[in-house]
């Protein structure tokens, strides 16, 4: 502690973070030559290790804390009912709190991740499918290609679905080219579970299903699928979470209106991250501000419980 | 008691019958669409950037020069396009990233795996899954918002300090959006992933080997550095570059906090840069057809360059398990 002081008057760091930084170089000093003089080098080096690993455990977490802290103290201000019975069709980004709302924007997001999953859904499962069951030849390159997907960055998604859909073919912006340019992005999230569920079932069912004289096709649809029911809907939920705060795809490809649209063929369609973007970059008032973070506290609402939804699944299919 | 009736004999085929060929055809061509969908990608960007690429050539690459110079009648006099300065930019704060996080990943995983006990190994677990599924404009704003004061002070402090080293100099003190924080923002995404890559990748050591270690008298350090280690290199690696792939195909996060200036930055503390992708979100609204296509063409660059890290990536994670001693 008193070395920690000294530092800090040495370095000329201030503030909370200034201290944790000169805290954490006293303590792994002062311990470590505390080891070294009561156990000798190896214990010494020990220590050090065992400080250092703690400390970037302790960094890894404080940004959790923070946005977790940031969202929630200053979303909950902007929150009214208004905000799910209204879109912004009347209001600008800088009118008062109570006018508008994010109507527009929630009813986009479920439209646009609900036809994503719908495209997401076959063909995710049958790469898993294809990489379980019947593992051909190309099972190996597939896996590989599915990981590589994994990777793509969300802007070239939406670059995609631009130049190869509405630039030929609608020439308009619309919820469901934002679908499609959401599917890319979740199809590989939903193939990997899915297929790291598949590979749990044990082989014996599927010899038990086979030797019982079905057709593999049967075998797969009435023991292996029902089998791994629970996994899969992790997969499916855990692929929303990855696209549902999806901006830059949205921003290209679907427009982002203020009214409410409910027909996925036409016509601009919002969504949440789009709604706090807009609200973030055309705004600079106190309004706009709080719109943002409301907006944000919403989206984290629906991390938050799809995630959670997730972890119960996966961890009460592991205690059967 | 009525005759019994004894069934048929079943015939024995090896060949699989019709309804199996059909499923079989159906999960094979559903297990294709990946290589499918990859190749479209590349195949439309490809055809919409091709024009712009055949006539910069390789120096869409090298040159820093992105303009389109109308005249009054806003017919577009002279246009050039090179992408050096977006791609110095995406790779400056993509390594900062990966300089940043890694470390601070390797280490956490470290005490996951080795250190924590049960329960808090748990709950952090849980937590840093929680962070890798949360969205990235809400890193973006965070950096912006909270992120930002303190890491425009670390940047003054470092500058203070290192200033002679030419990358952490300043032409003018202009602190603020710079690459610096964006790559600490980008640092702090890519965490959860190289995380729990690495636990996975530890986790995956061989437990004789360990305790061997142990049954010799050596200290977790020790057997950390003489096993682990050695065994989970590849994977830590690969993990680092997963997260490079990640860093440099961010969008919105790096858009919020740099303010992306069309220049070559080498500076990472000056507060001017971007990357690929911030470029096309900047150029898009305003961009005509040839212009758009040129934007086509960038993507076309960012999308090889994230599969060639991503694909490398992949082949060191998943060779691990044949090295090590």
């Amino acid at each position: 502690m008193a070395l920690s002081l000294v530092l800090l008057f040495v370095t000329g760091l201030n503030g909370k973070l200034g201290w944790v930084a000169a805290f954490f170089f006293s303590y792994v000093s002062v311990s470590f030559i505390a080891e070294y003089r009561r156990a000798g080098k190896p214990a010494a080096q020990d220590s050090l290790l065992t400080s250092i690993s703690r400390f970037a455990i302790f960094l890894a977490i404080i940004p959790i804390a923070s946005i977790l802290a940031t969202v929630i103290s200053k979303g909950w201000r902007g929150l009214h009912w208004g905000l799910f019975t209204q879109d912004m069709s009347e209001a600008t980004v800088n009118s008062p709190i109570q006018q508008g709302g994010m109507l527009a924007a929630i009813v986009g997001t479920l439209i646009m991740v609900g036809l994503a999953l719908l495209f997401t859904l076959p063909i995710a499962i049958l790469t898993a499918l294809y990489l379980t069951e019947i593992k051909g030849k190309f099972a190996r390159p597939i896996r590989f290609l599915v990981q590589a997907m994994s990777g793509v960055p969300s802007i070239v998604a939406g670059l995609f679905i631009l130049s190869s859909i509405v630039y030929p073919v609608t020439g308009e912006r619309s919820g469901l080219m934002g679908a499609l340019a959401l599917s890319i992005l979740m199809i590989p999230t939903v193939a990997r579970t899915a297929e790291e569920v598949l590979l749990l079932i044990p082989n014996d069912l599927r010899e038990a299903g086979l030797a019982l004289g079905a057709t593999q096709w049967r075998t797969v649809a009435m023991v292996v699928v029902p089998a791994v029911k629970s996994g899969l809907v992790t997969a499916i939920i855990l692929g929303v979470a990855r696209v549902i705060g999806e901006t830059a795809p949205i921003l290209l490809v679907s427009g982002g209106g203020d009214a409410t649209n409910v027909n996925p063929v036409s016509g601009p369609m919002g969504s949440i991250p789009f709604y706090v973007w807009n609200a973030f970059l055309l705004g600079g008032t106190e309004e706009s501000t709080q719109r943002t973070w409301a907006g944000l506290l919403v989206l984290l609402l629906w991390v938050l419980i799809l995630f959670t939804i997730a972890r119960y699944i996966s961890s009460r299919s592991q205690k059967r | 008691m009525t005759d019994t009736q004894i069934p048929a004999r079943r015939e024995l085929v090896t060949k699989p019958r019709r309804s199996d060929q059909f499923f079989r055809f159906v999960v094979t061509t559903g297990g294709m669409s990946s290589l499918i969908i990859l190749g479209l990608i590349f195949a439309f960007l490809a055809y919409r950037g091709l024009g712009v690429l055949r006539v910069e050539g390789f120096g869409f690459l090298t040159n820093s020069d992105w303009s389109v110079v109308e005249d009054e009648n806003s017919n577009i006099v002279s246009q050039d396009y090179g992408l050096a300065a977006m791609l110095i930019g995406t790779i400056l704060s993509a390594t900062i990233a990966v300089l940043v996080g890694v470390p601070i990943a390797v280490l956490s995983a470290l005490f996951l795996e080795f250190y924590a006990g049960r329960k808090i190994r748990n709950i952090l677990i849980g937590l840093i899954d929680l962070m890798a599924a949360f969205p990235s404009i809400l890193f973006g704003l965070w950096g912006f918002l909270v992120l930002m004061p303190s890491a425009e002070y670390w940047a003054k402090l470092l500058n203070k300090y290192f200033g002679w080293i030419p990358v952490f100099d300043v032409p003018v003190p202009f602190f603020t959006r710079s690459p610096f924080i964006a790559g600490l923002v980008l640092a702090i995404m890519i965490i959860p992933i190289c995380t729990s890559i690495s636990r996975e990748v530890f986790s995956q050591t061989p437990l004789d080997r360990i305790q061997a270690a142990y049954a010799l008298g050596a200290t977790r350090f020790a057997m950390i550095r003489a096993v682990v280690l050695p065994f989970g290199r590849g994977g830590i690696v690969g993990g680092a570059m997963l997260g490079l792939g990640r860093a440099m195909g961010e969008t919105v996060a790096v858009y919020t906090v740099l303010n992306v200036v069309y220049q070559v930055n080498w500076q990472v503390l000056f507060g001017a840069g971007g990357n690929i992708a911030t470029l096309i979100i900047l150029k898009f609204g305003e961009a005509d057809r040839e212009e758009i296509n040129a934007l086509m063409a960038a993507g076309l660059v960012l999308f090889l360059l994230t599969l060639v890290v991503n694909g490398v990536a992949n082949i060191l994670v998943s060779r691990l398990g044949k090295v090590g001693r």
